[in-house]
């Protein structure tokens, strides 16, 4: 696939008819253009998720005042545009654009072989995915508007109309979750089957680079978690629709069944999100510290154990949710169990950067930010995960905060790590140095000074999902906080036009890139840039770990796995040490 | 801190801050320290013509253990901060001090209606008192509390008390609380509960024995009817909601 094929991606909207394009770009099964697919979709999902925060922000610093591009924000209106905030930005952007678009455009390439075990299951999986994004932003449009439940749709508010007052939104919502999920199932199948039949000769499990250990252990903890919420969204739907009580305690039903099956699914899904981002941090700080990764095999010990600690930590979401109190003590010892992988997994990383040679180009700012922030994240989940401290904290602008300090840093912070360093394999041109500095820092400090504000908000009681605060005198102190939060995300948004003119004028006009222009080690940079369908022109055969920086005694400093040991010429017999999987 | 912004106004307020204080400085420390360690490495292994990277693989035992000791230092913290955290959590929502007062809360779509116990203080007898949006409460009486929902889940929440107990429709769910602050404290719904969630606001009056005496004596005649609200059936709740929305609607 050229640039030029990547610019009817972009651009090409108005040539459907032509029937070229469509099985080209439309109905291809490469990963590669399937993963463009979901970065595309999932971009203009962002921008969608992006205008309903603006929107909402703006009626929380200046309640009752028209807001510029929508009008008045009434009750309403506020809670379908933070349901969808929610929902859009966790489904139908970190989702597809971390695990969907990253897992496909990278796994085969770093893997050494030519497509997906499944491509045609892949395309079926966009097809699904495509579909429930559609589902989702038409229910902006349906009698009653967009679902109002928050993105948890706990019921019996979610599971009735005449609570929630959209007969349409809520199960349309609902069958677009239900959908996504599918569509994330069928990728998942296909992102585990692919690591673990085709990889290149001679690649071992612990030659695989980081990203793809980290975006396949997120596929299985995706699928091992989201079984129990799909049952639970289709007895939800079959409350809403037919008048089943599953939920319902009038009939028997239960609505805390309905917390346990969402957060089973919901706090796993924050792993699932986290764990590419970290890969690909991994990915970007050994390559700009010219090290090797300090401990690899810590980090994915560290990343197992935090996959299957995740599964086991669901109940901090509901302390005070009416469970067992007696429950919440289980629940906070393995809340703060997960906390020492996790914590292990950050000091890996920070000890990767000694003894390095650190250059600090946009995609290592990115993955620098990643952990500096992250730890912020971390650090103030410790306070929600100790239940004493959660009653106070619990469905506060404290949580918001922690959380957006995970998934900003994830969804956005971490996405721009992966494709600011892509970006020349992807399109075969360079992104712009200047501009991509200019829409980091402008990014990260306008992130911090949204979210801090918040974090002191929440500490003053701001309880969250609330449409005007006039109601509570207590609050009133804190609306300065309130409006800095706001202006500062409008300075945020400023910024990321930045960022979309850097990207769609580099894949046209950028500084043509070279096959490995930052002399990375791992084996999608030994395909050219951008790689042809099929990848490679000759599979390679891989020789040793991914992160072979800096090795004594040679006169590069980096070692890719593709290239013989030099005692052995490509020429003579290949001795692969192990050939797992074949092509 | 919470206290910063918000009146410790109960018992449970001054234990959940200081756990809360105790946290702060413990991540704080570590936060620092991590941060500190992270931005000096970026500055002191900055790329520097002819100055090559090391090679250091971090699988001996020599280097591993500058990631390990820290991770052990996270365990410890970590156990501190459990047997504090479920300290606090075991005071405020396993166990409780004996109910000295007794007060039913119902919640539902958009409103609070308190049932007080009144002067013989044993709900459900005739001189209950039963107020919508605002509680009475005396200060430095245990009271149990026995949260209702009447219709979606809601959460009854009082910063001020750093109390806050989610309302689920079909379970009675019990707590306690002691003010030891007198005046007027917010009480808000903490669950999001529809369109009327930021509308639910009530006011929680705390006062000395003898002015909540007197305001029990003022409502007797009064306070046993049962309030509007509560007894609303399901039509009647919906037409509320109805209603509620058309005055949001109005707002515009």
């Amino acid at each position: 696939m050229s640039a030029h094929a990547i610019a009817h991606e972009a651009h090409g909207h108005h040539e459907h008819a032509d029937p070229g394009f469509f099985r080209k770009y439309l109905w291809s099964t490469d990963h590669k253009v399937i993963g463009m697919q979901y970065l595309f979709t999932g971009m203009f999902m962002a921008i969608i998720g992006g205008f309903t925060v603006y929107v909402f922000r703006m009626q929380l610093a200046f309640p009752g005042e028209s807001v510029p591009g929508y009008g008045y924000v009434n009750a309403t209106a506020y809670n379908s545009l933070i349901t969808m905030h929610g929902s859009i930005m966790v489904f139908w952007v970190a989702m597809p654009v971390l695990i969907a678009s990253f897992g496909n455009f990278l796994i085969p390439l770093m893997l050494g072989c030519d497509d997906m075990a499944f491509p045609k299951l892949n395309r079926l999986s966009y097809q699904i995915f495509l579909l429930s994004a559609l589902v989702v932003l038409s229910t902006f449009f349906v009698p009653g508007g967009a679902f109002g439940g928050a993105w948890t749709s706990y019921p019996p508010l979610s599971a009735s109309a005449a609570y929630n007052a959209t007969p349409w939104g809520a199960p349309m919502w609902l069958i677009a979750v239900i959908l996504e999920f599918v569509a994330f199932l069928l990728g998942g199948i296909n992102f585990v089957t692919t690591a673990m039949n085709s990889r290149a000769p001679g690649m071992k499990m612990f030659d695989v680079p980081i990203v793809v250990w980290m975006i396949v252990l997120a596929s299985l903890v995706f699928m091992g978690s989201v079984g129990p919420l799909v049952a639970g969204a289709i007895m939800l739907l079959f409350d809403q629709l037919i008048g089943t009580g599953f939920f319902n305690p009038n009939t028997g039903g239960d609505p805390i069944l309905w917390q346990h099956l969402f957060w089973f699914f919901g706090h796993p899904e924050v792993y699932v999100v986290l764990l590419p981002a970290v890969g690909i941090v991994a990915e970007v700080m050994t390559v700009f510290s010219r090290k090797k990764l300090f401990a690899y095999r810590t980090v994915v010990y560290t990343a197992l154990a935090t996959s299957v600690i995740s599964f086991f930590v669901w109940a901090h979401h509901q302390f005070i949710a009416g469970i067992d109190p007696r429950m919440a003590g289980i629940f906070t010892v393995t809340t703060l169990i997960i906390s020492v992988p996790i914590a292990e997994m950050m000091f890996v990383y920070i000890a990767t950067m000694y003894g390095g040679s650190i250059r600090l180009a946009t995609p290592m700012l990115w993955a620098l930010a990643f952990i500096a922030e992250f730890l912020i994240g971390g650090v103030t989940g410790i306070f929600l995960g100790a239940s004493g401290a959660d009653v106070y904290f619990h469905d506060t602008y404290f949580v918001l905060a922690h959380f957006h300090y995970t998934f900003f840093p994830i969804a956005f912070i971490g996405t721009f790590a992966g494709l600011t360093y892509w970006f020349p394999k992807m399109f075969g041109r360079h992104m712009n140095e200047t501009l991509g500095k200019i829409h980091f820092w402008g990014t990260v400090v306008a992130f911090n000074a949204i979210f801090i504000p918040l974090f002191l908000a929440g500490a003053g009681g701001d309880h969250r999902r609330i449409f005007d605060y006039s109601a509570f005198p207590e609050l009133a102190s804190l609306q300065p906080l309130r409006q800095i939060a706001t202006i500062a995300l409008l300075v945020l948004i400023a910024f990321q036009p930045v960022f979309l003119f850097n990207f769609f004028y580099s894949m046209f006009r950028g500084k043509r890139a070279t096959a490995n222009p930052w002399h990375a080690n791992t084996l999608e940079w030994a395909a050219p840039s951008p790689p042809p369908h099929g990848n490679f022109p000759e599979m390679p055969v891989v020789y040793r770990g991914p992160y072979e920086y800096s090795v004594e005694g040679r006169e590069d400093d980096y070692w890719p796995q593709h290239v013989p040991p030099d005692d052995v010429t490509v020429d003579g017999p290949v001795e692969a040490p192990v050939a797992a999987g074949g092509h | 801190m919470p206290s910063w912004f918000m009146p410790q106004a109960s018992t449970s307020a001054v234990e959940i801050d200081n756990l809360i204080l105790m946290i702060t400085v413990i991540v704080g420390v570590w936060f620092v320290a991590a941060e500190l360690v992270f931005f000096w490495l970026i500055w002191k292994f900055r790329a520097r013509d002819g100055v090559r990277a090391q090679y250091v693989a971090g699988e001996a035992k020599s280097e591993k253990k500058w990631v390990s000791y820290p991770h052990y230092a996270v365990l410890v913290f970590d156990i501190l901060i459990l047997i504090f955290a479920l300290r606090v959590w075991n005071n405020i929502k396993i166990s409780a001090p004996p109910g000295e007062e007794r007060v039913r809360i119902i919640a539902q779509q958009w409103a609070w209606t308190f049932q007080h116990a009144g002067p013989d203080n044993i709900l459900d007898t005739a001189d209950d008192i039963r107020t919508v949006e605002d509680m009475y409460v005396q200060v430095n009486r245990t009271y149990h509390f026995e949260l209702h929902s009447k219709d979606v889940v809601h959460s009854f929440s009082v910063p001020a008390f750093r109390l806050k107990q989610d309302a689920v429709p079909g379970r009675a769910i019990n707590g306690w609380f002691t003010a030891t602050q007198t005046g007027t404290f917010d009480v808000q719904c903490a669950e999001i509960c529809g369109i009327g969630h930021g509308l639910m606001p009530a006011h929680l009056h705390v006062r000395t024995a003898a002015e909540h005496q007197a305001w029990m004596a003022e409502v007797a005649g009064t306070g046993a009817a049962p309030a509007e609200a509560a007894d609303m059936g399901t039509g009647e709740v919906l037409a509320h909601a109805d209603t509620a929305r058309v005055q949001m609607g109005a707002m515009q």
